[in-house]
C-alpha cells in the first residue's frame, strides 16, 4: 500500500524543482530575476543611446513624453540607465561572488581537511578579516587601486570570503571522519583527489545557497560604493545613479527613487531564491537566520 | 585565578594580537597604492619640481626603506601616536577624537534600538508564528534587509524632512540657531533621529529574523513544557525561559556585526552629512591622505575588538555554562 503511494522522483532534477517551487517566494523572485537578466541583455536594444547621453532637457518629471521615469540633471534618460545598470550590478555581483566563493571554499577545505596547526592558522587569518570592518576595507581597497571593474570586484569577494571560508571548514569537519572519506584513504586516493572528488560534492548545497545570498549582499556593496563615487567610471550604475542624484533630493525625488527600487527589488529577488534554493537543497534543516 | 579573569585575560592577549596584526596589514595595504604622496603634496603646492618632491619625501621619512618605515610606524602606534595629516596640517589622533564622538553616539544609538526592537519583533513573530503579525514582521524584515542603507536615508529625508518638515536633514545641530541647555540638547537629538533609524532598520531587520528562527527552535524544547506545566505565567515563559536561550546566536552575530554598522556608518554620514569618522575616511581616501586613512583603520578595528569582548562578557553573563576557551 505504502509502496504505491511513495513514488521516489527518477531524476533528482524534478524532486528539486517541486521543493522549490513549494516556495511561492522564490518562484516569484526567480521570475523577477529573469526580467532582470532579460533587461541587462537587450539595455542596447531596448535603449540604443548611450545611457551618459543627453537624451531630454534636464529635470524632466517621470511619464513625461521623452524619458519614461524621468530624466536627470543633465538630461539622461533614469530608464535607460537603469536597463544599462542591471549589467553592472549582475556582472559585479556574480563575478565577485565567484571568487569569493572560490576563496572561501579553499581556505575552508584545507583548513577543515587538514586541521591542526593549518586549521589554526587559517582560522586565525579569518578572525583577522571579519574583525576588519569590511566596509572600509573595501571603500579603501577600491580607492587605492583606482575604481574599475577589476578592483571593485576584487575589493568586494576579499571582504565578503570569511563566511564561506567557515562554513566550507565545518562541511569538510565533519564530513572528512565519514566512511566513504576512510575509504577513499584505503583505496589510496591522493589528497587532493579526496577533497575534489569525494568530498567537495557532498558539502555543495550549503555553499551554494550561501553563494545565493552573497550575490545579493554583493549587489547591496556594489551599490554602497558607486553611491559614494567609488564605481567604474566608464559604467553606468544603480547605485552612482542615486549618489548623482542625492544633492537635488528636494527638487527632483524620482532620480534616486527608481534606481533605489532597482536596486531593493534584485536584492529581494536574490534573497528570496536563496531561500528557496535552501528549502529545495537541505531539505532537512531548520530555516536559519543569516549572518 | 576566577575563571572570568582567565577568560578575560585570554582575550585582551588575542586582542591586542589582532589589533597589531591590523596594524601591519594597514601599512603594507596604504603602501601598496599607486602613486606618492610626496609628488601628490608637491602638485597641490604648485610646485613639482624633482628638488622640491625629495625634500617633502625626507622631511616625511618617505625615503627610507619600508621596513624601517613600518618600525617607526609600529613604534609609534604602540604610543597611541598616529602620525600627522600631511594635508590637515593636525596629529591624526586629534582629527580622529574630534570625529569620534557624533560616529559613536550614531553607531551605539542605532544598534542598541536594532537590537532591542529586533529581539522584541522577532519574537512577536515567533511566538505567533503563522499570523498575520508573524507574516507582516517577516515581509517587513526581508524588505529591509534588502535595501541599501544609503537610499532609506535619501527616502526617509525626502519623506520627513522635505515633505513633512518634521525632522532635520541634515548637520548635527541647527546652525545659527543659539540653542542652549535643553534646547540645544533637543535640537541634537531630532538631528540624530533620522540617521538613527536609518542604519538601525538594517540590523533590526537581521536581528529580528535571528530571533525568530532562534526562538522557533527553542520554544518547543521540554523544559519549556515543563514551565508551562508548572502553570508560569506566559510573559515569564518567553521572557526568562525560553529569551534566554534563544538570544544566544543573536548576541554571536550582533558582536560579529560591530565592524559592519562602522561601515555602514560611513555611508550615513555621508547622506547626513554628520562630521563623523565615516566621513573623515571618505575624504581622507579622496585626498589619499594616507596617515589619517591608516589611523582611521586603526581606530575602527580597535574599537570592534572591543565591542567583540564586550560581547563575550555579556555571552558569558547570559550563559553561565559558557566554556573559558582558549
Amino acid at each position: 500500500m505504502t509502496a504505491a503511494v511513495i513514488t521516489p522522483s527518477r531524476r533528482k532534477g524534478s524532486g528539486f524543482w517541486r521543493a522549490f517551487a513549494r516556495n511561492k517566494g522564490a518562484v516569484l523572485g526567480l521570475v523577477f530575476l529573469l526580467l532582470v537578466v532579460l533587461m541587462a541583455i537587450f539595455a542596447d536594444v531596448l535603449f540604443p543611446t548611450s545611457p551618459w547621453d543627453m537624451t531630454a532637457a534636464p529635470f524632466e518629471p517621470p511619464f513625461s513624453e521623452d524619458a519614461l521615469l524621468g530624466s536627470d540633471t543633465l538630461g539622461r534618460d533614469i530608464a535607460a540607465g537603469i536597463a544599462h545598470g542591471a549589467r553592472v550590478s549582475l556582472l559585479i555581483g556574480l563575478t565577485s561572488t565567484a571568487v569569493a566563493v572560490l576563496i572561501g571554499v579553499c581556505l575552508g577545505a584545507v583548513s577543515g581537511f587538514y586541521g591542526g596547526w593549518v586549521d589554526d592558522a587559517v582560522m586565525r587569518f579569518t578572525e583577522l578579516f571579519q574583525t576588519i570592518p569590511n566596509f572600509v576595507l573595501a571603500v579603501v581597497l577600491v580607492a587605492i587601486f583606482t575604481p574599475s571593474l577589476t578592483s571593485i570586484v576584487l575589493a568586494i569577494a576579499i571582504v565578503s570570503w570569511p563566511p564561506l571560508a567557515r562554513l566550507a571548514r565545518g562541511e569538510f569537519m565533519s564530513l572528512r571522519s565519514r566512511e566513504f572519506v576512510q575509504a577513499a584513504v584505503t583505496t589510496g586516493q591522493s589528497n587532493l583527489t579526496i577533497i575534489w572528488r569525494q568530498i567537495l560534492p557532498n558539502s555543495l548545497s550549503p555553499i551554494i545557497v550561501s553563494a545565493s545570498l552573497m550575490v545579493a549582499t554583493a549587489i547591496l556593496l556594489e551599490s554602497s560604493l558607486s553611491f559614494l563615487g567609488l564605481g567604474d567610471p566608464n559604467l553606468m550604475s544603480w547605485g552612482y545613479m542615486v549618489g548623482a542624484a542625492r544633492t537635488v533630493i528636494r527638487q527632483a525625488w524620482w532620480m534616486s527613487f527608481f534606481p533605489g527600487i532597482a536596486i531593493l527589488l534584485t536584492v529581494l529577488a536574490l534573497n528570496l531564491v536563496g531561500e528557496g534554493l535552501n528549502d529545495a537543497l537541505n531539505p532537512k534543516l531548520a530555516r536559519k537566520g543569516r549572518a | 585565578m576566577p575563571r572570568i579573569a582567565v577568560f578575560i585575560s585570554q582575550r585582551l592577549v588575542k586582542a591586542v594580537f589582532v589589533v597589531l596584526a591590523i596594524a601591519v596589514f594597514n601599512f603594507f595595504l596604504v603602501h601598496a597604492a599607486p602613486g606618492d604622496p610626496a609628488a601628490v603634496m608637491a602638485g597641490e603646492a604648485g610646485a613639482a619640481d624633482a628638488k622640491f618632491v625629495e625634500q617633502l619625501r625626507q622631511q616625511f621619512g618617505l625615503d627610507r626603506p619600508l621596513y624601517e618605515q613600518l618600525g617607526t610606524y609600529m613604534g609609534k602606534v604602540v604610543q597611541a601616536d598616529l602620525g600627522y595629516s600631511y594635508r590637515q596640517q593636525r596629529p591624526v589622533f586629534d582629527l580622529l577624537m574630534d570625529r569620534l564622538p557624533v560616529t559613536l553616539s550614531l553607531t551605539l544609538t542605532s544598534f542598541v534600538l536594532a537590537l532591542i526592537g529586533g529581539v522584541a519583533l522577532g519574537t512577536l513573530a515567533a511566538m505567533r508564528a503563522g499570523t498575520w503579525s508573524d507574516t507582516a514582521i517577516t515581509v517587513v524584515g526581508l524588505t529591509a534587509y534588502a535595501t541599501p542603507i544609503f537610499w532609506i536615508g535619501l527616502m526617509l529625508i525626502l519623506l520627513f524632512s522635505v515633505n513633512l518638515g518634521w525632522l532635520p536633514a541634515f548637520g548635527t545641530e541647527s546652525i545659527g540657531a543659539g540653542y542652549t541647555g535643553w534646547a540645544a540638547f533637543v535640537d541634537r537629538l531630532e538631528h540624530l533621529v533620522l540617521p538613527v533609524v536609518t542604519l538601525g532598520l538594517f540590523y533590526m531587520a537581521v536581528y529580528t529574523r535571528l530571533t525568530r528562527a532562534s526562538i522557533l527552535e527553542v520554544r518547543d524544547m521540554d523544559f519549556v513544557k515543563t514551565a508551562r506545566a508548572k502553570g508560569l505565567p506566559e510573559w515569564r515563559i518567553v521572557s526568562v525561559h525560553i529569551l534566554r536561550n534563544a538570544i544566544l546566536p543573536v548576541i554571536t552575530v550582533a558582536g560579529f556585526q560591530a565592524g559592519h554598522l562602522i561601515g555602514g556608518s560611513i555611508l550615513i554620514e555621508t547622506v547626513f552629512a554628520l562630521p563623523g569618522i565615516g566621513r573623515l575616511a571618505f575624504e581622507a581616501v579622496l585626498q589619499r591622505d594616507y596617515q589619517v586613512l591608516l589611523g582611521i583603520f586603526l581606530l575602527t578595528s580597535v574599537v570592534v575588538v572591543i565591542f567583540n569582548l564586550l560581547t563575550d562578557l555579556i555571552y558569558s553573563l547570559v550563559d553561565p555554562r559558557i566554556e573559558v576557551a582558549p
